[in-house]
């Protein structure tokens, strides 16, 4: 089980001066204190750790937030910044010596620019709500979590979330114009604009992906991009896992980039099916979900380039998605898969490895392995174009000694994925539960320099202190 | 996800199930997008998974509710969008029933909210009492301005005097056999319901013309009533558990080939019987009138419904009810119909969303269910229709009052099947005043 720092005591015996305090800044409906209302608030999408925090609240304004990290600051109080609170890594995983900063009511849509192509959004919009708010006019956002329905911007900024059709448009970074950031002294700054590349160092690429370490972002400049004429997927089933694993390097190695490429293995399949029904091969090992977009010509000329490639790998079947409607069953079938496993095992962990298309057959062949030496199955669905791993170790949360195999068998699969070339995370952050595996990815001194890059920011400690970097040897925290 | 229930605790078939239902869960969090109090409240406790938890917390230390989770729970409207969104399948359905009725069990609520909740429970599964409450309503409405302060319990009072209709339409009795026309082609018993027969009788009759025209026998036997919905929604276990009971006693009797609903929101109860018996030694019964029990699009797409007037160039705005599209999952089929019947049919943006009828909750919690029907009224003027349907009478009454007719969706079915132009659109239409 992982490591907390130990709470501050003086600020644990000072916690009603902090709530009288804090409440002076926000409306009596934005800070929440009784521990009944607070418990939902302990955990997010990894709710094997829980940890019940000393207050949260949910602010309406940048000034709010900008007033709540200045108190927090002048009375060395911990702040976990949280958006939907969809963290697979724990990124949302409270303190009992913290604030929770909840930005879901900061969910309003601010600017809209078809011209230049941009829009400005407050950090607690979701991500789908993005390419809501401008896909009548023909625009959407790219990236797409498969948490995108509840997933907000803020966080995606902070764990520079991808998501499946990440691998032709890039991740949250690629699509990123400007933030509006609030420093932990609640000082204000407007970072980047409404156009590519900020003048000065690259502030915008160093905030994306901090997890929550460096200050929290209120608002968001996101690049809108116009819809493409159309996409079609087509269903590619195989007999074996490694197959399928190269049949993908074959693919994205002939130089086709298609819009996503996806994969799922046999208990993936199922599960997805169940809640789906999009028509998925339930005859199959391994399954890739291909999609192409563009004019008709464009779609047909690449699918049949892409049937010609798997058609070398002995496919037991392929379908092309006949309608629209089945091509939104095929993605509501994957973009559920995660919680679509909820059906097969009482609980899961989601793992993030990122690894070279060309060592697919051979690390999914050892996951295989491993599962059968941990006694825990797994179900692999990942984004396989960008060789970006999502296995998902099925465990029981009833049994503490299950939770406790699981936890070492996604260890050794993060070791492995560093070691064919790969690292630890590819689109859901470090948060808590790969920190103590980032001396496997740094050396010693990497990581010191990256701390040194937090103490900058914040020199205390105070956002979000536990997540990312290992507890020993860390000055500040263990002072 | 994680639960910690005792042995001893798991004994308890509804605990049993609560943690059968909790373990399923895996804590995703996409439950919250399309949870209509959460998207307008911004709080995890007015979301489903902020409420899943509240209730395991509740469940698992065997705690009397308070006055917290009373608060939260009763803020959810039990539109089940949840339910669609979920991955893992999770039974909110069930979990939420059931720390209602733990709530109802344990919990004292202040003195004005339990006569007020007392009064609905006693007056809207009965339509002479309703019909007889609402008469005095109307005397009610002229002072409603007399209602002083900003209380829950003034909101309160002042919405239900708003729902109130201004005139009350004659009842129309149903009860007894309604023969099929020419051949007879089956035979279904149709729900009467409760509020919604006083409200609008109109939705009966035209169920009843449409099926017996469509060659089926209807019968009501007058010993069935309200089907328990709304006492089951409110924690009232036993008062819901005998409405049911007298339900399925009456409808067992008969050789049946559906039990026919037509208003959705009574459908997802009936549908439920089966699992609301479970222990029940009227367990088989109830589980067989759940499996023939059908809504009345259902019924009309089995038996090849068909119009036979011209298509009158209406375009209407199809409000599909949460108790239709989330409790049910029917989502295509009045649509369908509709279009075979002529119609132009526009889906409203957030057709996902509740529309905050949700049975009594619009009496209840008057504020959001105002929120949400201006929410909902702004999506469905987009839409730029001529009327507005809905296969449920809360929908109906909610949504009325706004610009656009709201007719049910049996009788703009009826019409262009042969029946008379329903009411509400005289005036509107000119195809409606012809025909």
């Amino acid at each position: 089980m992982i490591r907390l720092p130990d709470p501050k005591p003086d600020v644990m015996a000072r916690r009603p001066q902090i709530i009288a305090g804090l409440a002076r800044l926000l409306p009596a409906d934005a800070l929440i204190t009784e521990e009944t209302r607070m418990k939902p608030y302990e955990t997010d999408g990894l709710p094997a750790y829980r940890q019940m925090p000393l207050a949260v609240a949910l602010p309406r304004t940048t000034e709010e937030v900008a007033a709540v990290l200045r108190y927090c600051h002048e009375n060395g109080v911990r702040v976990i910044p949280r958006g939907a609170g969809t963290s697979l890594s724990g990124g949302a995983l409270p303190l009992a010596d913290a604030v929770v900063v909840g930005l879901m009511r900061m969910n309003r849509i601010l600017d809209v620019n078809y011209d230049d192509r941009f829009a400005v959004v407050q950090a607690g919009v979701t991500n789908i709500g993005i390419t809501k708010a401008v896909e009548a006019d023909g625009f959407f956002y790219a990236p797409d979590p498969s948490s995108q329905l509840a997933c907000m911007i803020g966080g995606n900024v902070m764990m520079n979330s991808g998501g499946a059709h990440c691998l032709k448009y890039g991740v949250t970074a690629n699509n990123l114009l400007g933030v509006k950031f609030v420093t932990i002294e609640g000082e204000v700054i407007d970072i980047g604009g409404t156009h590519v590349d900020a003048a000065g160092y690259d502030w915008l690429g160093l905030i994306t992906g901090s997890e929550g370490q460096l200050g929290m972002v209120t608002e968001v400049t996101v690049r809108i991009l116009r819809s493409p004429e159309g996409a079609r997927a087509m269903l590619a089933a195989f007999d074996s896992i490694p197959v399928a694993g190269a049949a993908v390097d074959a693919i994205i190695g002939s130089g086709i980039i298609p819009v996503a490429l996806e994969f799922m293995d046999r208990p993936c399949i199922h599960a997805c099916e169940a809640f789906a029904h999009a028509g998925y091969p339930l005859d199959a090992e391994a399954m890739l979900i291909i999609e192409v977009e563009g004019s008709l010509a464009e779609q047909d000329a690449l699918l049949a380039r892409i049937r010609d490639i798997c058609a070398k790998f002995n496919p037991i079947s392929m379908k092309l998605a006949e309608s629209a409607e089945q091509s939104l069953a095929i993605w509501k079938g994957r973009k559920g898969a995660f919680g679509a496993v909820g059906r097969i095992s009482p609980d899961y962990l989601c793992m993030d490895g990122t690894i070279p298309t060309g060592e697919l057959a051979h690390v999914l062949t050892r996951i295989t392995e491993l599962s059968q030496q941990y006694g825990l199955g797994v179900a692999n669905v990942f984004h396989a174009g960008d060789g970006n791993l999502h296995p998902l170790i099925m465990f029981d949360a009833n049994d503490p000694e299950s939770f406790a195999r699981a936890e070492q068998f996604g260890a050794d699969i993060l070791r492995l994925c560093v070691e064919v070339g790969g690292c630890l995370t590819g689109e859901h952050g470090v948060g808590i539960e790969k920190r103590d595996l980032m001396p496997v990815q740094f050396t010693p001194g990497e990581l010191r320099l990256q701390r040194n890059i937090k103490s900058a920011f914040d020199p205390a400690w105070l956002l979000n202190p536990a997540k990312v970097f290992p507890l020993e040897d860390n000055p500040v925290l263990a002072a | 996800m994680q639960t910690n229930f005792t042995a001893l605790q798991l004994q308890d078939a509804d605990t049993a199930e609560a943690n059968r239902i909790l373990r399923s869960c895996v804590h995703c969090g996409m439950c919250t997008a399309t949870c209509p109090t959460f998207v307008e409240l911004g709080d995890e406790l007015d979301s489903p998974r902020g409420r899943i938890y509240l209730i395991k917390d509740m469940l698992e230390n065997g705690r009397a509710a308070t006055e917290l989770e009373a608060r939260h729970v009763d803020r959810c409207l039990s539109c089940l969008s949840c339910m669609t969104t979920c991955p893992s399948g999770v039974n909110y359905m069930h979990l939420v029933d059931h720390a209602r009725r733990h709530i109802e069990e344990t919990y004292q609520r202040p003195l004005p909210e339990r006569v007020l909740r007392g009064a609905l429970a006693f007056l809207l599964p009965y339509p002479r009492r309703f019909r007889a409450a609402l008469k005095l309503a109307g005397i009610g409405r002229a002072m409603r301005g007399l209602i002083p302060g900003q209380s829950m319990t003034a909101q309160r009072l002042r919405a239900m005097l708003d729902l109130a209709p201004e005139a009350l339409p004659a009842a129309q009795p149903v009860h007894g056999v309604h023969a099929a026309q020419g051949p007879r082609r089956g035979r279904v018993a149709l729900l009467a319901g409760c509020a919604q027969q006083v409200l609008d009788p109109e939705i009966n009759a035209a169920t009843i013309r449409l099926l017996t025209r469509m060659g089926i026998e209807v019968v009501v036997p007058p010993e069935a009533g309200c089907c328990g919905a709304l006492t089951h929604h409110m924690g009232r276990h036993h008062a819901a558990m005998e409405a049911a009971r007298a339900n399925i006693q009456a409808w067992s009797k008969l050789e049946l080939d559906a039990v026919v609903i037509n208003a959705s929101g009574c459908g997802t109860t009936v549908k439920d019987y089966g699992f609301m018996f479970r222990e029940e030694p009227e367990a088989a019964d109830a589980a067989r009138i759940s499996a023939i029990a059908m809504d009345i699009t259902e019924v009309l797409a089995k038996f090849d419904y068909a119009p036979t007037r011209a298509a009158p160039g209406l375009t209407v705005a199809y409000h599909s009810a949460c108790s239709l599209q989330h409790g049910q999952k029917i989502t295509a089929l009045p649509k369908q119909l509709l279009q075979r019947a002529g119609f132009t049919v526009k889906e409203p943006l957030e057709g996902h969303l509740c529309c905050g009828s949700a049975g009594t909750y619009n009496i209840m919690q008057p504020e959001i269910a105002g929120r949400l029907r201006a929410r909902k009224l702004d999506n469905i003027r987009r839409t730029r229709a001529d009327i507005i349907a809905a296969g449920n009478i809360g929908c109906l009454t909610q949504l009325a009052g706004d610009a656009m007719p709201t007719v049910h969706t049996v009788a703009l079915l009826d019409w262009m099947a042969g029946g008379p132009a329903p009411a509400a659109l005289q005036g509107h239409t000119a195809s409606a005043s012809s025909g």
